[in-house]
C-alpha cells in the first residue's frame, strides 16, 4: 500500500513537471514586447527594451530560462505580474481573489453534496414513481437550459421574491453571497443525484443485497448498512478534486454577480498576455487538479478493500 | 407416514405480471415438508422449484404475487403475509436460504465477519465480543480454518468454495429450522461440490435442520434425498422416497429426466434428450402439461388434468397411466436399465 501510494506521488510530481515545461516552452514562444506594459512599449527604445530583458534574463538561451525558471518555482517565486497589475507579485494578486472563489466553492460542494445525494436517496427509493421523475426533471432541466438563463431565474427570483442583494458587495459578504452559491450549487446538485441514484439502483440490484434480504435485514437496514455505502464510493472519489478546483472559481458565475474571484483571472490574463500570470495559474490549477485525482485514488483505497492488493493495475 | 408435516404447501398459485400480461409459473401446487428430512426438487430450468420455494421466505420478485392457496408453517398460513414485518418473523430466523452464486452473494465492501455477525445481532440479540465469538464459532462450524485471520477479510481474498461455506454460516447462523439450498453446488467445480453437500449434511444433523435442495443434478439427489419431488411447468408430477422415483417412476416426465442420464448412456448411441419445448406458461394449460413432448401420451392427457395416483403409501404420480382404466403402459426400456444399474453397483 504505500508502496503503491509513492509510486502514484512520484508519476504524479513526473507529470505536473511535463506540464509545466510545456507551458513555459509556449509561452517563450511569444514575441518579447509581451514583458513590458503597454506605456512602456511607447515609451522605450529598443536599446531600452535590450537592456531591460538581459537583466531579466530573456535573453539567454531556453535550456537555461528553463533551469532559472524551475529554481524560482522552487523558491515560490512566480514572478511580477506585467499588465493586469504592473509590478505586483504574482502570488499576491492571486492571493487577494482566491479566498473568496473557494469560499463560495467549498460551501458550494458541502451544500451540493447534502442535497444531492439527498435527492439521489429520494429518488431511489421512489423510483419510477412522482417523486423520480421529478428530480430526473430537475437534473434534466438543469442540464438543458443555458447557465445564463437558469441564473438569471435564480436572480430574479432571490431578488424580487426574497429581497436578496444582486451582485456581490464587499460590505456585505454574507447575504451577498447567498445568490452566486445557489448558482455554483445547481449543476453540481444535479451531478451528485445523478450519479447517486444510478450507483445505488446498481447496488440494490446486485446479488449480495438478496442475501442481506434471505437474512433477515430489513428494507431499511439494507439501505442503510449496504446499498448507501456502497454506493458512494465511486462518487468519493471525486470529492477531492472538487474541493480543491473550488479555488478556480466560476467565471460564469463570478462575471454575473460581479464577485471579485479568481473566476475571470486567467481569460483576462491570457487576453492581455500577462504571461507571469498565465504560467503561475495553469501550474497551479494543473497541480491541484492532479492532486485531486491522486487524493482520490488514496480515498478509494482506503474505503475499498479491493483496492488495496491489486496494486499492479494502476490507477482507474 | 404419521408425522405432521412442519410446512405444508397447499394449492400454491403464484402469479408473475410481465408487460401487463400475467404468467402463472406455479399452477396449484402442493407439498408437504417433514421434520429432520431432506427434500430434493428436481426439474428443468424454468420449472418453478426456485420460485416455489421462495415463497416459503417471502422473496419473490416484487412483480409476483401467491394469488391462491396456503403455506401453512407453524400454524400460521405464511402465504397471507403481505408486510416486510411479517416475514421478518420467519425470513433468516426460522427459514433460510442458500443461493447458487457465492462470488456474487457476499457484499465485496464488508468483512467477513462482520456480515455473519449481522444476522447475529439481528436475530438473537448478542452484541460486541459475544456476536463476534459466535461469529468466530460459526466460521470454524463451516470447516474455514483460522478463522480468526478469516474474520478481518473481504470476500475477495476467499475463493468459491470458501465464500459458499460463509453464505452457508450466515444462513444457519440462526439455527433455522428450515434450509432451502437453491442449487448450492452449481457454480462450483466438481471437487468442491462434494464438500459443500458434506458441509450441508453433517450441518443438517449437528443443527436438527430440515433441508429442501433444489436443483438439477440428479447425481446429488441420489447422494443427498431422503424425498424427492419432480417439477414440471410449475407442478409437483411425481414425489417420493428416493429408492422410489429411482427404481419405480411412473410419471412419463420422470421417466424422460431419467433417462436422460449421462450414466445410462450406451457408448455409439446418442445420449436421449426431452424433445420439443416446456409450455408457454402465459397460456392457460390444459390436461396434462407434459402431454404434448409425451409420445405415448394418452387422449384423456390432452383434455384432462390428471389427480395424483397412489404408488404406494409415500410414492405419488400425476399421470392418468395410473388409472385402473388405462391401457397398460410399460416402464421404458431406459428405465429398466437403471434400476438395473442401481442394483449392480449396490
Amino acid at each position: 500500500m504505500i508502496k503503491y501510494t509513492v509510486k502514484r506521488l512520484l508519476q504524479s510530481l513526473v507529470t505536473v513537471l511535463i506540464i509545466v515545461s510545456i507551458v513555459f516552452l509556449l509561452l517563450r514562444m511569444l514575441p518579447t514586447d509581451y514583458y513590458f506594459t503597454e506605456d512602456q512599449l511607447i515609451k522605450f527604445t529598443d536599446a531600452q527594451k535590450h537592456e531591460q530583458l538581459e537583466a531579466a534574463g530573456l535573453l539567454d538561451p531556453i535550456p537555461v530560462q528553463l533551469l532559472h525558471f524551475y529554481a524560482d518555482i522552487a523558491r515560490f517565486d512566480f514572478g511580477e505580474s506585467r499588465r493586469i497589475q504592473n509590478g505586483v507579485p504574482v502570488v499576491r494578486v492571486i492571493g487577494n481573489k482566491f479566498g473568496i472563489s473557494m469560499k463560495m466553492g467549498i460551501i458550494s460542494v458541502v451544500i451540493s453534496l447534502i442535497i444531492g445525494v439527498g435527492i439521489g436517496i429520494f429518488q431511489t427509493r421512489h423510483k419510477d414513481k412522482l417523486g423520480d421523475h421529478i428530480g430526473t426533471g430537475y437534473t434534466v432541466f438543469v442540464n438543458a437550459v443555458p447557465p445564463l438563463v437558469s441564473y438569471s431565474l435564480v436572480l430574479i427570483f432571490g431578488s424580487r421574491v426574497l429581497g436578496l442583494p444582486q451582485l456581490y458587495s464587499t460590505r456585505d459578504t454574507v447575504v451577498s453571497s447567498i445568490l452566486p452559491i445557489v448558482c455554483l450549487s445547481l449543476g453540481s446538485i444535479a451531478w451528485y443525484a445523478i450519479w447517486m441514484r444510478r450507483y445505488m439502483i446498481d447496488e440494490i440490484n446486485r446479488e449480495y443485497i438478496k442475501l442481506a434480504k434471505i437474512k433477515g435485514l430489513s428494507e431499511k437496514q439494507i439501505m442503510v448498512k449496504h446499498v448507501l455505502r456502497n454506493a458512494y464510493v465511486p462518487l468519493a472519489q471525486y470529492l477531492p478534486g472538487s474541493l480543491m478546483l473550488t479555488i478556480s472559481g466560476s467565471l460564469l458565475v463570478e462575471r454575473f454577480f460581479s464577485v471579485p474571484g479568481m473566476g475571470p483571472l486567467l481569460t483576462d490574463s491570457i487576453n492581455r498576455y500577462d504571461t507571469n500570470v498565465v504560467q503561475t495559474l495553469i501550474i497551479l490549477y494543473s497541480t491541484l487538479s492532479i492532486l485531486g485525482v491522486f487524493l482520490g485514488d488514496i480515498l478509494m483505497m482506503l474505503v475499498d478493500p479491493r483496492i488495496r492488493l491489486s496494486d499492479k493495475g494502476g490507477s482507474r | 407416514m404419521a408425522k405432521e408435516p412442519i410446512l405444508s404447501a397447499r394449492d400454491v398459485e403464484i402469479q408473475f405480471s410481465l408487460r401487463g400480461r400475467k404468467l402463472t409459473a406455479i399452477r396449484r401446487c402442493s407439498l408437504d415438508l417433514y421434520e429432520g428430512e431432506t427434500l430434493a426438487i428436481v426439474g428443468e430450468s424454468g420449472s418453478g422449484k426456485s420460485v416455489f420455494t421462495k415463497s416459503f421466505l417471502g422473496m419473490l420478485d416484487a412483480n409476483g404475487l401467491i394469488t391462491g392457496g396456503s403455506i401453512m408453517y407453524n400454524g400460521i398460513d405464511i402465504s397471507k403475509y403481505k408486510t416486510e414485518k411479517e416475514w421478518l418473523t420467519i425470513r433468516g430466523k426460522k427459514i433460510a436460504m442458500v443461493m447458487q452464486d457465492p462470488m456474487t452473494s457476499l457484499n465485496p465492501l464488508k468483512k467477513i465477519g462482520k456480515q455473519i455477525e449481522e444476522s447475529i445481532q439481528l436475530q438473537q440479540g448478542l452484541k460486541g465480543e459475544e456476536a463476534r465469538a459466535k461469529a468466530l464459532k460459526m466460521l470454524n462450524l463451516v470447516g474455514i480454518p483460522d478463522a480468526e485471520k478469516r474474520y478481518n477479510q473481504y470476500p475477495h481474498e476467499f475463493s468459491g468454495g470458501m465464500r459458499q461455506r460463509v453464505v452457508i454460516a450466515i444462513a444457519v447462523a440462526c439455527h433455522p429450522q428450515i434450509l432451502i439450498c437453491d442449487e448450492p453446488t452449481t457454480a462450483l467445480d466438481v471437487t468442491i461440490q462434494a464438500q459443500i453437500l458434506d458441509l450441508i449434511r453433517n450441518l443438517q444433523s449437528k443443527l436438527h435442520m430440515t433441508v429442501i435442495y433444489i436443483t438439477h443434478d440428479l447425481g446429488v439427489v441420489a447422494n443427498v434425498a431422503d424425498r424427492v419431488a419432480v417439477m414440471y411447468a410449475g407442478q409437483i408430477v411425481e414425489y417420493g422416497l428416493v429408492n422410489e422415483i429411482f427404481y419405480d417412476p411412473w410419471h412419463p416426465y420422470t421417466w424422460a429426466l431419467l433417462s436422460s442420464l449421462p450414466q445410462l448412456g450406451i457408448k455409439g448411441e446418442d445420449l436421449p434428450s426431452i424433445e420439443g419445448t416446456p409450455p408457454n406458461l402465459f397460456n392457460v394449460i390444459k390436461g396434462d402439461a407434459f402431454a404434448p413432448r409425451n409420445k405415448q401420451a394418452l387422449a384423456i392427457d390432452f383434455v384432462k388434468e390428471p389427480p395424483f395416483f397412489p404408488v404406494s403409501k409415500t410414492h405419488m404420480a400425476k399421470t392418468w397411466y395410473l388409472d385402473p382404466r388405462a391401457p397398460k403402459i410399460e416402464q421404458p426400456e431406459t428405465i429398466r436399465r437403471l434400476r438395473e444399474t442401481i442394483r449392480a453397483r449396490g
